[in-house]
Order: C-alpha cells, then structure tokens, then sequence
C-alpha cells in the first residue's frame, strides 16, 4: 500500500517543473553573462545564485512531499495570517525596489512577501470553499471569498505592487470554475473591449461631413451608444413578450447607461487615477503616440527587435546580440524570454511557449481528477495563476499586453518567485498524490 | 455541478485561445516581419568612419607649402569620471570652470553619459606633450589626435585657401555624400580646386555597440575599408618668389603674377594685402575670419583674379598684332601724332609701329583700330562699323581675354571687351560710331581685364603667338596625369613675324633711352627684359594705378610677369622695378639692387592718393 501512495506522484509535472527551472537558469546565464565571472555556478552572480535558488526551491519541494497533506490544509489559516503580517510589515520596515516598498532585505537576499501571498489565497480560498457543499451560492460565502482575496490585494496595492495585484484577478477564473457566475467575467472582457475603443477614438478629433465643429471620440462613442440604446429599446418593446419587456426594457435601459458612464470616466481613469508612465504604457500597447517622452517605447521596441532577430533558428546560445548588448531592459528577471526569442529563435520560443502550456493544461487536467473540492481549488489556482503570469510576461515582451513588471515562472532570476512557485506546485502535487486517500 | 464541471472547457478554451494567439503573433515577429531583424543590425552596429590623412602641398622646387600638423582634442566620458578634482583639471586644461559644467550638464541623461563630449578643442602638439601625462590622473578624461593644416611659410593665403569645418550649403552641394557634419573641407584656393584629390578616401570599420552607444567590439564586415590617403600636390608656385612678391608688396594694393610661358605654370600669385593663412588654422580660425572680412583693405578678395581693371597702354601690343595680322599696317605705317582728338605725350611727330609702342602714342593706335573696325567691306557705314567691331572682338578674345579660363585657379573673373552686342545695348536705339567707342583703342573705355589675362598676355608674347592655360598644378605625385588644358597649346592666330615686331619695341621700351621703363633695365645682369608700361587712369582727384607688363629674358623667356599698384601712379615708377626685381629673383635666385628694394619696401599706397 505504502509503495503505492508513493508512486502516485506526478512525476511528468515534476520533471516538467526541472525543465523549465533549468532552461530558465541556461538562459539567465546566457543573458547576464560577465567575462571576468566565466563560470555559470560564480555564486557572486544572478545565474550562480539561481542554481542556488533553484536546488533549495527543489528541497522545499522534497519536503513538501515528504509532509502530510492534512497538514498542509491546516496549515491554510496560519500561512494566510503569518503572509498578511508580513505584508503589513514590509510596509514600515521593508525596503524599496522598482519603486515599490516590497522588500524584507537580509544582506545580499531579500525576500518578497507578496510571492507567497499567491499561495497563501490559493490555500484559504481552497480551505475555505472546500467546507461549503455550495460554494459561492449565498452572497455571504462570495463576501467572504472576496475578503480573502481583498485583504491581501489592498496591501500589495499600498506598496504599491500593481502588477501583483493583477495577476490575483486569477482567481476570478477559479470562482467561475466554482460556481460564480460568468457575469463579471464578460463585463471585465467588455470593459476591456470598450475601454480600448474609448482610448483609440479618443486620440483624434472628428467633424461631421457638413459644419466645421470638432468633437471628440468620447462624444461620438457615447453618441453612438445612446442610439443603439433607443434602438435597442424600441426593438424591445415590438418583439420582447408582454411579461418580460418590463424587465428587458430595465435591462436595457442600465446597460446603456452604465456603458456611457463608463465611456466618460474613462479619461478620467487615463488621465488622472494612472500615473503618466503607465499610461504611457496603456498607449504604446494601443500604438498611440506618446507625446511628453519620446524614449517611452524604447524599452519594449527594443525587446520585440530581440525576438524579431530570433528568426527561425535563433542567433545561437549567447550570440543575441540586441539582449548580449543590453538593449533589453530587466534581461534576468521581467523580459528573460527576449533571450530565449533571440538566441533560439522561433522553435526556441514556441518550444518554452509549449511547456508552460503543457504545465498548465496538466495542472487543470490534474485538478479536475480530485476528489476532494480544496484540492480541485488548489489545482485551479496553481494553473490559473501560472497562466495569468505567462500571459502578462509573454504578452508584455512580444506587445500584447502593457508593460507590466511580474516574473516569467521559474525562468526570471530571483528566489522569491522561484520558492513560492515551486512551493505552489509542489503542494499540489502532494494533494494530488494522496488523491485517492483521506482528504474529503 | 455537471454544469460547473462543463466550464472546465470554458477555461482550457480560454487559455489555448491567447496561447494560440501568442504563438501566432511570434511567427510573425520571428518569421513573416523582417523589420526588426533589420531593426536589430541597425542598432547593433554602426559604421566606425577612419579619416585618412589629407594631401600636402609642396612647391615646385619641392618645398613645403602646406603641411598636417597633429592637433588634440580633450573628450570625456561623464560616467567615467571619478575623484574629479576640479581645480586641478581647469588649471591643467586652462578652461573655465563654465566651459566643465557646460559640458557635463549637457551630459546628464543616461545616454549622453557614455559618450565623449569635447571639452577642449585644438591643444597643440607642444601644449598635448605638456599635459598628456597629468590627464592620465583623470579618469574619464582623454585625448584625441586630429589633423590641422600649417603653412611654414605663412605665404600665398589665397591661392592655398584654407580648411575648415563643412557648412550647412556645402554639405547640400556634397551629391555624392562624401561628407558628414563636422567633416573639414577645403575652402577656397587649391584646397578647394583639389578637394576631391587631396581628401583621400575614407575607411569604414563596422563596429558593435551596446545600448549606451559604447563601442563593444569591431565586427566583420564585407564593406570594412581601409582609408587611402590623399595625393600629395605639386604646384606650380615658387615658394620664395611668391613669399618675395609678398613682401615687396607690403603696404600697397594690388597683384603680382609671374607666369613660366612656356608652360603657362604660375610662378607666383601675390595679392595685396594678404595675410597670414596660419591665422585661419584651428580655434583661431572664426575670430580671425571676422577680423580678416571686416577689413576695409579687403585682404579676403584676390585682385589678381578677380580685380578688374582696363589694360591701359598695354593694351596696344595686342592692337598692334592684330592689325599686323588683319595686314591693316606694315611695321613701317606711319600715323602723325595729331592731339586734337585724343592726347598724347612725349616728344614725337610722325612715328612708325616701334617708336607708337615705345612712345604709347595714342593718336597712333586710335587711327589703327579705326582702320581695322572701318575696312569699307560693307557700303553702310554703320553696319561695316558694327561686323569690323564684331571681327575686332573675335580676334582679341583669342588673346585669352574676355575668356574665363578652365583653370585650377578658382572664380576668375572673366573681363569684358566689347562688342556688337555691347554697344548695341550701351547706347540708346544702338545707334553708335567710331567716334564714341574709340578709347578703347588705347585699353581704356569699357575694357576690362584681370591681372593674370596681363600676366598671359605677356607669355603670349613671349611664346611669340601662344599660351597654355595659367594653371597652379605641376603634379598629383602618385595620381592621373594633368587634364588637356594644362598642356595643350591656345593660338592667338597671329603670325610670330608680327611678333617680333612687338617685341623689340618692347626691348626698346626698357632698353633704350626715352623709354618709359627704364627702371626695368637688367642689362647690367646679362638679361633683357621686354615690356610695357600702362597707367590705368582714373578719375581725378584720384591717382592713376601703376601698370606693368614684361617677359624675360628676350631670347628665351622664362618669365612672363603682370604687376599692378593701385594708386601708385605711372606705370614706368613702381610696377615696373617690382616686376624687374622679381625676373632677376626667379633667374638668378639673388637680389643685386638693395636699394631697389628698400625703396618699394618703405612706399606706402594703401590710402587712395590725390594726383
């Protein structure tokens, strides 16, 4: 029985897990190589650091399989409240970096609390869905839900840590999984949708074909929704039934107006809720023309030439030369995978693109086999978690998402990101391998 | 709960849809986009230009007339500095403390930090030995070597011209983009005429640099040149004729030229005043610019190239050739010096062509050209005027005047001598005769000549009928052949009998007693000197210009020479000592007369003298 509990580890995702922490460290020896420091174990560099980084991720990990997995669950509640103090520390003793006060600094490492508070949510939220037999039905389970996720993300916000905070929308994918409603899911996709088409039309002025009077895009975007309104309104009462045209008529009445308010406070947003950079960044995502700094675009122009240079083939192992002469901002750590773009070129980067989406897809895959609801929540939060940093990291460097500074998942140099991932999916695939046993 | 198992598919939807959408947009990036692998070589790489080293220019006895003298400038790279001690640097580089802030403030964004910056410009060999070994305590600081030009004589500004930094217009002209914005070019004088010769080719060596623009390494590149260094020049010019015809005209305006006849090489080209070419040389170069376009003396405008003036007496040689050729005289014809219509001067009554010449009788060449314009061969008297003058003007251009010669000699003026056309447009209804045009029988009216047209107008006489093209290029050492014009012979269309003529007049005029140019006299040296004098008169209240035109010696002219004095008065008085010091300073390489020439050395004509 004993033998067989063991072999119930998932060792694809563990060996996928040592692929990726490995052709990361490759790639951040290749991208931070120095000369006079020729060996990739020079402690006394990011790539030697990271070989050590990535062996005491891989002991945290023996660990963790090595434990009980009623252990880990409850253990939910004190790493929760041992993440949230040590978020509310790093506020007063913590110390800058990248703008952001998010560091506990200890000599030459440091740790960043916000890391773990990824797993830490993941486990309450599991912990704490797992109990109900219908999570997520009553508005009290959704304000608790919601706390969880609250507490953390305001404290990460007052660092502030905005790309942190994004990557814990993840979990709104998790909820949907559990039982929330698609609703909020389609209106932040239709914000999104509108938000961009409001900034696009917003650069330029229009003039109707006769007159002489210029108006804005905004104008004419809330014009043509108060016109699809009315239409909509009148199509409503000729073809909706008598008993529900009240209620479609309502329906139709709060959509128009929450779209054209929406349209309104969208410069609003732009222009006074985000500072100048990020909006800079929203408008170098959109190609507008960023007038007050003409070096804005620089940064991310120079990371699509990286992997545009790749080619098919890719340049060969440290012979990129656009991240070999440091064109690329953050090679190590945010745009590592313009090194991997540049030196082994397409095959390279769809190679490492697969990998994660092996990962993920096998994380989902693994999740939906459990038994137990804390696990399947767990799983799901891994997965989408490793997703939302995939899709924002990728999606920044090749130009399809806003600059947004979060690692690349066992690729960006750093210990932080490199324990609490780890950490994360090691838990899982304990949870997973005792599956069959125990957990309810 | 089936339901909320379906949204699993949901979510892998959702995932594989903007992976998918990732991959895509990779392929085209990676593979269908080749803007940002051409992005990436131009960022990546740049073009290291290696300037090569520019031509000298020696004279003809293989002296040194403009040499590359190694100049230093002082750059830093602000991100190197460290342990600046400020005081020690500015008194070390003699700077001002704004000049270092000026340029470091300049340097404060990221980029600017690893690029060199000039913090001081043209430190000389002397001063660069001086501090080279205290700037190595500066880190950050350094030194750079560029070329600058030095004349060891300080001779001939003008006809060298000088080199300097490329302006905005000549960077435009520049069709085949040879230059770049901080590229020196010659300007004006033989560094102009000879750019394209003297400049070399440049070298290219492809290098990599990083972000901060910082040279990272040489790459290899099909187009990596290495430079070519300019052809050395060899001109014409005799360096210590050129620098004695300078000085001999010190304090005075106006122009020497001495052409080799029987090549048309220019000897020397003196404009007066000149000034020191040195003086337009590195940092000095803008200040004395300004000094040198503001003086009223006009020291910038070459006279003897571009000042015109009308030929005066001198003019008669060629009206005597061209009549001896059209068979309108004899060498025997005689004219009665009747000065009721024009004047004259000397004691003389009935001359024939030699003693006309010698004596510069005016009555004598008006009643010549009159023959020649007025030949009767058309029975209008008006339109026999108008083809005689036409004819006239066709002949005389042969003679190289009004001709704006294809030289290396930079913007000469061409000079008028009038025609049909002219005077058509001169006089109202172009209705004109003999009697309104004649003075310019006698190189007055509306000619107008430059002085080297004078000076080849001797080697022609000399030549006895033909000229080269006054040319200042003797060779290109290690470069083409000289273009045809500088070796092929122009005929004036006159026959060498009528020559001789001419010419003994001319010894007469020097060499015998009542001439007008005694002063010219080199028999004491075994030489004979041909010439002639000419006064260019000018308007009272203002002093004639003293006019000189000779060759030498008669038998085998090596020199032909053109000086003219602005304001200096008769032509016998000044032009002509200046021109018989410089035949004997070219032919015997020494100065016999010491009085001579402390006597023209201490004149003074600059100011405009009364009569």
């Amino acid at each position: 029985m004993a033998s067989r509990k063991q072999n119930r580890i998932d060792w694809t995702t563990a060996i996928t897990w040592l692929v990726l922490c490995l052709i990361g460290w490759i790639t951040i020896y290749s991208a931070a190589y120095n000369a006079d420091y020729d060996s990739i174990f020079s402690f006394n560099m990011s790539y030697g650091k990271q070989f050590i980084w990535i062996c005491v991720s891989a002991l945290l990990g023996g660990v963790i399989l090595l434990t009980d997995s009623t252990l880990i669950r409850n253990a939910s509640l004190p790493v929760y409240g041992t993440v949230v103090l040590m978020l509310i520390l790093v506020l007063f003793i913590g110390t800058v970096r990248g703008g952001a006060r998010s560091w506990f600094g200890i000599g030459s490492f440091g740790i960043q609390p916000s890391e773990f508070s990824k797993v830490a949510i993941a486990l309450l939220l599991a912990h704490f869905l797992g109990e109900g037999k219908e999570p997520l039905k009553n508005i009290r389970h959704r304000l608790i839900a919601l706390g969880i996720l609250a507490i953390p993300a305001g404290l990460i916000m007052l660092q502030p840590d905005t790309g942190t905070v994004l990557i814990l929308f993840a979990f709104i994918l998790v909820m949907y999984r559990e039982g929330l409603s698609g609703t909020p899911l389609i209106i932040g996709i239709c914000s999104i949708i509108i938000a961009v088409m409001s900034i696009i039309v917003n650069s330029t002025k229009y003039s109707l074909p006769f007159g002489t009077t210029e108006f804005s895009g905004q104008t004419l975007l809330i014009t043509v929704f108060l016109i699809l309104g009315v239409v909509g309104f009148f199509m409503v009462r000729k073809l909706a039934l008598p008993r529900s045209r009240k209620k479609f008529l309502r329906l139709t009445a709060i959509i128009t107006l929450s779209i054209v308010g929406f349209i309104s406070s969208v410069n609003f947003i732009i222009n006074d809720v985000l500072k100048p950079y990020q909006r800079n960044r929203v408008y170098i995502l959109l190609q507008l023309p960023v007038d007050d700094d003409p070096w804005a675009d620089w940064n991310i122009k120079n990371s699509k030439t990286a992997i545009g240079n790749g080619g098919l083939l890719g340049q060969g192992y440290r012979e990129g030369a656009i991240t070999k002469f440091r064109f690329v901002p953050e090679q190590n750590t945010d745009f590592i995978f313009c090194t991997i773009g540049e030196e082994w070129g397409y095959i390279g980067s769809l190679t490492v693109l697969s990998l994660f989406t092996f990962l993920i897809f096998r994380l989902i895959i693994m999740a939906e086999r459990q038994r137990s609801v804390f696990s399947r929540i767990f799983g799901y939060s891994v997965a989408c978690i490793l997703f939302m940093h995939v899709f924002i990291n990728i999606g920044m460097v090749i130009g399809l998402a806003p600059v947004i500074g979060i690692p690349l998942p066992f690729f960006s140099y750093g210990g932080s990101s490199m324990m609490a991932f780890t950490v994360m999916l090691f838990i899982f695939i304990k949870l997973d391998s005792d599956r069959l046993i125990g957990l309810r | 709960m089936n339901s909320l198992q379906n949204r699993r598919y949901a979510i892998l939807g959702l995932i594989l849809f903007i992976i998918i959408t990732f991959a895509v947009k990779l392929f085209t990036l990676q593979i269908t986009n080749d803007k940002w692998a051409e992005r990436a070589t131009s960022l990546t790489t740049n073009e290291l230009v290696i300037q090569p080293s520019r031509g000298e220019i020696y004279d003809r006895n293989g002296r040194i007339l403009v040499a590359n003298t190694p100049i230093y400038d002082i750059r830093v790279i602000p991100e190197r500095i460290h342990n600046l001690d400020t005081l020690r640097l500015l008194e070390l580089l003699e700077i001002s403390k704004e000049a270092l802030d000026k340029v470091l403030d300049r340097a404060r964004s990221r980029r600017e930090m690893f690029n060199p910056h000039t913090l001081a410009k043209h430190v000389d060999q002397e001063d660069y030995f001086n501090i080279s070994e205290e700037l190595s305590d500066f880190p950050g600081f350094f030194a750079v070597r560029r070329t600058l030009r030095n004349y060891p004589d300080s001779a001939a500004a003008l006809v060298l011209g000088n080199f300097g930094e490329i302006n905005r217009k000549e960077l435009n002209a520049d069709s085949g983009s040879f230059y770049q914005l901080g590229d020196y070019v010659g300007k004006g004088g033989l560094e102009k005429s000879y750019e394209k010769l003297l400049r070399g080719v440049k070298g290219k060596q492809a290098i990599y640099v990083n972000n901060f623009n910082k040279v990272v390494g040489k790459a290899n590149s099909t187009d990596n040149t290495e430079p070519l260094a300019g052809n050395d020049l060899i001109s014409t010019l005799d360096a210590q004729l050129q620098a004695f015809g300078e000085k001999l005209m010190v304090n005075k305006r106006g122009s020497i030229i001495a052409i080799e006849p029987s090549t048309g090489e220019i000897l020397a080209l003196v404009s007066a005043p000149t000034y020191d070419p040195n003086s337009l040389v590195g940092r000095k170069r803008s200040a004395g610019y300004n000094k040198l376009s503001q003086d009223t003396l006009k020291p910038l405008f070459n006279r003897a190239l571009n000042g015109l003036y009308r030929p005066g007496s001198i003019f008669k040689m060629v009206q005597s050739l061209i009549a001896l050729e059209e068979g309108i005289i004899t060498p025997q014809t005689r004219v009665k010096c009747n000065r009721g219509i024009i004047g004259c001067h000397g004691p003389h009554t009935n001359d024939d062509l030699e003693n006309a010449i010698k004596h510069s009788c005016n009555p004598y060449f008006r009643q010549v050209m009159r023959k020649m314009v007025l030949q009767g061969k058309q029975d209008n008297q008006f339109t026999d005027l108008k083809s005689g003058v036409q004819r006239w003007h066709e002949r005389i251009k042969r003679f190289g005047l009004h001709t704006k010669f294809t030289s290396d000699v930079p913007n000469i003026k061409r000079g008028t001598v009038p025609d049909t056309a002219f005077y058509n447009r001169w006089y109202p209804n172009a209705t004109w005769t003999y009697s309104m045009i004649y003075s310019v029988s006698i190189g007055e009216g509306e000619l107008q000549v430059n002085p080297l047209q004078m000076a080849n107008l001797g080697a022609i006489i000399a030549n006895k009928g033909w000229y080269i093209t006054p040319h200042l290029l003797k060779k290109v050492v290690g470069g083409s052949e000289l273009p045809a014009d500088f070796t092929e012979k122009q005929y004036v269309g006159v026959k060498p009998k009528h020559f001789e003529v001419v010419r003994n007049a001319m010894d007469r005029v020097i060499n015998e007693s009542g001439g007008t140019a005694g002063r010219a006299n080199l028999s004491h040296l075994g030489i004979t000197v041909c010439g002639k004098t000419g006064t260019v008169q000018n308007e009272s209240p203002i002093e004639d210009h003293s006019v000189f035109m000779c060759f030498a010696p008669k038998e085998d002219p090596k020199i032909a020479v053109a000086v003219y004095v602005e304001n200096a008065g008769f032509g016998g008085t000044w032009a002509a000592p200046i021109s018989a010091l410089m035949i004997e300073k070219y032919l015997t390489r020494e100065i016999s007369n010491d009085f001579t020439v402390k006597r023209i050395l201490e004149a003074d004509f600059r100011g405009v003298h009364g009569k």
